[in-house]
């Protein structure tokens, strides 16, 4: 079932805000295998003209991950998380996100089209800080394949 | 660590390679801290019911660590202003000890102003691209 163009312009908030804590910016830090101390010791932070802590360039995925479930679950759409595939994927820092930081989220649905069989889908999630200012805007390209039986008619 | 400053970077510059070996236990680490519980990057059955050969690496993990390799350069962090991937093939990771090996290399290829350049990257495994059109444009001291 080809997506619904009507979609275009629909925005997920994340909901409530997102704590960024020194322990998540380090837990994420050790996943990606970076020893890189400015993003476990805020003395580091300092020298380098931080307040605290800065998380890594891809740690706002988090946040646009929580925008692509609300999107996913959303029955009116009828996506099948199942059969999603990330195409690309971009963030652009206004500034890096720091420990303290209280991030509001929320995912727009920028664009939908369908091309060989697959419905492709492209969202922006603008994360903001508890004053509105803008910290990270997340792009992604997701692409839902259609199921065999539809390929094969 | 600070900065790299304006001066020292001319068009052309490579930057230092990074080479990583993803295993199964990665995988897990990623999933929980990034929240991506998506169970074809950690089940073969999920994997293979949707058809692929087995257990895939998330992308975005394979970003993440491409970006180490910009950071690491940058001396900063902070200095990536903006960062994009596009994911052209799985990083299929094997239920052994070695894993998946990942080879990443950078280059400086266009400045955008006397104190912003982008640097375009390539990530390879098993002798294949994984992400194209991978370039993080960088603000300088």
């Amino acid at each position: 079932m080809a997506l619904d163009p009507s979609f275009v312009g629909r925005c997920f908030p994340v909901a409530g805000t997102y704590q960024v804590a020194r322990e998540k910016i380090r837990e994420f830090a050790d996943a990606i295998g970076d020893n890189d101390e400015i993003y476990r010791d805020p003395s580091v932070a300092r020298g380098c003209g931080y307040c605290d802590v800065i998380a890594p360039p891809t740690f706002a995925i988090i946040l646009a991950f929580r925008g692509q479930q609300a999107l996913v679950c959303d029955p009116e759409l009828g996506l099948d998380y199942h059969r999603m595939v990330h195409g690309n994927q971009s963030f652009t820092h206004h500034r890096p996100i720091r420990a303290g930081d209280e991030l509001v989220a929320t995912l727009h649905v920028d664009g939908v089209r369908t091309m060989g069989g697959n419905d492709m889908l492209t969202v922006r999630c603008e994360i903001t800080d508890s004053a509105g200012d803008p910290v990270t805007t997340a792009l992604s390209m997701l692409v839902f394949r259609h199921s065999d039986a539809e390929q094969d008619r | 660590m600070s900065r790299r400053r304006r001066g020292e970077v001319v068009e052309g510059d490579e930057l230092p390679g990074l080479q990583v070996r993803v295993t199964r236990a990665d995988l897990v680490r990623y999933a929980g801290a990034s929240g991506d519980f998506n169970p074809i990057h950690w089940n073969e059955r999920a994997a293979q019911e949707v058809g692929l050969p087995d257990v895939i690496a998330h992308g975005m993990l394979t970003m993440a660590l491409a970006s180490r390799l910009v950071t690491t350069w940058a001396g900063d962090p902070g200095a990536v202003v903006n960062y994009s991937v596009r994911f052209i093939r799985p990083i299929v990771v094997p239920d052994d000890a070695k894993g998946a090996l990942v080879e990443f290399s950078g280059k400086v290829v266009r400045r955008v102003d006397e104190g912003t350049v982008v640097v375009a990257i390539t990530a390879r495994c098993a002798a294949q691209s994984v992400l194209g059109q991978a370039t993080a444009t960088v603000a300088l001291a």
